[in-house]
């Protein structure tokens, strides 16, 4: 078998397994008739129609274009890291350690995502960040955050 | 007259000392946010919409469209100056703006921008005006067939302007569907694929997947390419008011891109985007010498500028008579009518006459306020521009991270929104645009409701889409629109508008 797009032929295969798997949960749901639907009947539908789109980028994954064409790259693993783990941090933290601990250590996480990272700049980002977004945020729009640690 | 009388109405509501300080309010957000590259309306208008509970519903929606219609301003500015276009709409005005700036032209480019989005937001506004009574009688008329063709027209209308592969972004329309099913069925109160998570049985919020993919993920594609220069070519502006000539040269482009505007802004799904694609195409056509556009012909800035406009005030129109949201910024909208207790639909006209004329006044106040922000301020947004995307990327997302914990005071929102920041990046890397599934989540539940009813309705038959005439003719769009890109000379001609944009 020769691939001629790396990047259609996994696409392909993730949108023909998410297609399967939620046809095949909506088994789970009365699929009703035609005259009366039931929870089941949409999504077993689309869920069969992902899988068949799936499968027509999977086919074209194999015909169109030169062999091995169409790489899917370099992962950014840093990038990729650095900020969906500043995101979890920040949910996860936020409720414990409060706003203001928080907030400036996602932000200098975030920074270091970049390629141009220097301790100097993320820290004076975060600095500014955290007094712009409290005064915005908390004294302006008195949005709901919780400051400081839970436990103090 | 009804029109002059609901325009006095109208205007008595936006003119207020109160609305009109949201509505300037809601302009320099707009403008800023179009202008700052990642931080788009929807994240904005997300992350404020907490704080509407204190606000008049009417100057709230005041705010929030000024929001929407600002980031579009904005977004030209970026598209003429440092040819990346801020909004999607706003990718046609970069292939001729920006060649206008490098000429030197820059301020000619914006003013004539400016100038023709008013203009084009002044007739806009009348024709919403005028024409939404009258569709919303239409809209009385609409059973569930209606709506879900409407619905299907609007999807098949994202997917046709999608870059890329059609199929890709069919499966996105589709996915972004099943995604909208992870809920609690309305007619069975069945939870599904919620795996017991109480969070899930709610439905995932569309701000989450927003952000995740669009804010998040960007930023993570964004960062994985080599370092990119945001080249600011212009540092001062000037010269801004246009010459006789380049008056004669694009006001009738700006009038046709008006009426175009106006016209397939109505679409549900993409309707300012198509416009101002379309524009620009048919300016090229009717140009005696085609041949300069993409190399600083002034009709290319002001058609399309113009249709852009124009569509987005008439695309207010399927929002406010039928309470259907067309595009992300809308179902914002009326989930920020619904918190204020106002269920968006055909009454909205007669149980709320204030709110939808003060709203609709409100549209030309604040285009009139963005030609002030625009023309003679240009130079503080120009200052903005400047900023390195190292100190830019760490601010967005730490305000999407605020936006989202906020949105419910929930954790478990912000985990959905990096697990979504995984799927958008990965959608990025494997070359499908993300703006059909936010559609198809947003639209998923409506439409699964209408069919469902509407199959109820008809015993069981599913010609019943095709015996309605409303509903038969909006298939009928969807089906000649599917046809047209099909066709190899047009999907050759779509390949080169988008070639620019990749």
């Amino acid at each position: 078998m020769k691939i001629k797009s790396q990047r259609d032929f996994v696409s392909g295969i993730m949108l023909i397994v998410i297609g399967l798997a939620f046809a095949i949960g909506a088994t789970n749901y009365s699929f009703g008739s035609n005259i009366r639907p039931g929870p089941g009947y949409f999504p077993f539908g689309l869920g069969i129609i992902l899988a068949i789109l799936g499968g027509v980028v999977f086919f074209r994954s194999l015909r169109s274009g030169p062999e091995n064409g169409d790489p899917i790259g370099r992962m950014p693993w840093r990038a990729l890291f650095c900020v969906v783990g500043s995101i979890v941090f920040f949910g996860f933290c936020l409720p414990r350690l409060g706003f203001i601990i928080s907030f400036p250590i996602m932000i200098v996480f975030t920074s270091m995502a970049g390629q141009e990272f220097t301790w100097r700049d993320a820290l004076l980002n975060a600095v500014i960040l955290t007094v712009m977004s409290y005064l915005i945020f908390i004294a302006g729009l008195s949005l709901n955050i919780p400051l400081w640690p839970a436990f103090l | 007259m009804d029109l002059f009388h609901n325009l006095y109405i109208g205007f008595q509501t936006a003119l207020t000392f109160a609305n009109l300080w949201y509505a300037f309010m809601g302009c320099v957000l707009g403008t800023l946010i179009g202008v700052l590259p990642g931080l788009g309306p929807i994240a904005t208008i997300a992350m404020l919409l907490p704080t509407m509970y204190s606000l008049q519903p009417t100057s709230a929606l005041i705010m929030l469209a000024g929001i929407y219609y600002g980031a579009q301003y904005g977004g030209s500015t970026t598209a003429i100056l440092i040819n990346v276009p801020g909004e999607a709409s706003s990718v046609v005005t970069a292939l001729d703006g920006y060649q206008m700036a490098r000429k030197g032209r820059a301020g000619t480019a914006l003013a004539t921008s400016a100038l023709g989005s008013f203009f084009a937001g002044t007739v806009g506004t009348l024709v919403v005006a005028a024409f939404a009574p009258a569709l919303t009688s239409l809209a009385f008329e609409f059973g569930a067939p209606e709506y879900f063709a409407l619905m299907f027209l609007g999807l098949i209308g994202a997917v046709v302007l999608a870059s890329g592969s059609l199929v890709k972004a069919l499966a996105m329309v589709v996915l972004g569907l099943l995604l909208g099913q992870i809920n609690t069925d309305v007619q069975t109160a069945v939870p599904r694929f919620s795996f017991n998570i109480p969070e899930l049985m709610d439905g995932i919020n569309f701000v989450v997947i927003a952000m995740g993919v669009f804010s998040f993920g960007e930023i993570i594609a964004n960062l994985g390419k080599s370092a990119e220069h945001r080249e600011v070519f212009v540092k001062k502006v000037t010269g801004l008011w246009p010459t006789k000539k380049d008056f004669k040269d694009a006001s009738p482009a700006a009038v046709r891109g008006t009426l175009l505007g106006c016209l397939l802004g109505v679409l549900p799904g993409a309707g300012p985007m198509l416009a101002s694609f379309t524009s620009y195409a048919v300016e090229k056509k009717l140009s005696k010498h085609p041949e300069e556009f993409g190399k600083g012909a002034i009709q290319g800035v002001a058609a399309p500028e113009a249709a852009n406009n124009a569509g987005a005030q008439t695309s207010f129109i399927p929002m406010l008579t039928l309470g259907i949201p067309t595009s992300a910024v809308m179902a914002l909208m009326i989930g920020a009518m619904t918190i204020m207790g106002i269920q968006p639909g055909p009454t909205v006209m007669t149980s709320n006459p204030t709110l939808f004329w003060g709203l609709i006044c409100s549209m030309w106040v604040g285009n009139f306020m963005l030609v002030i922000l625009n023309l003679p301020l240009i130079g503080i947004w120009v200052k903005l521009l400047t900023v390195p995307y190292r100190f830019l990327f760490p601010a967005i997302m730490a305000f999407c991270a605020i936006g989202v914990y906020t949105l419910s005071n929930n954790t478990f929102d912000v985990y959905c929104a990096a697990a979504f920041a995984v799927f958008g990046f990965l959608t990025h890397k494997f070359g499908f645009e993300a703006a059909p599934l936010i559609l198809g989540f947003i639209l998923g539940p409506m439409m699964e409701e209408n069919l469902r009813r509407a199959l109820l309705m008809a015993r069981g038959d599913w010609s019943v889409f095709v015996t309605r005439p409303i509903s038969a003719v909006m298939l009928l769009l969807a089906l000649v629109m599917m046809i047209v890109i099909a066709l190899p000379s047009i999907s050759k001609k779509r390949q080169e508008a988008f070639v620019d944009e990749e």
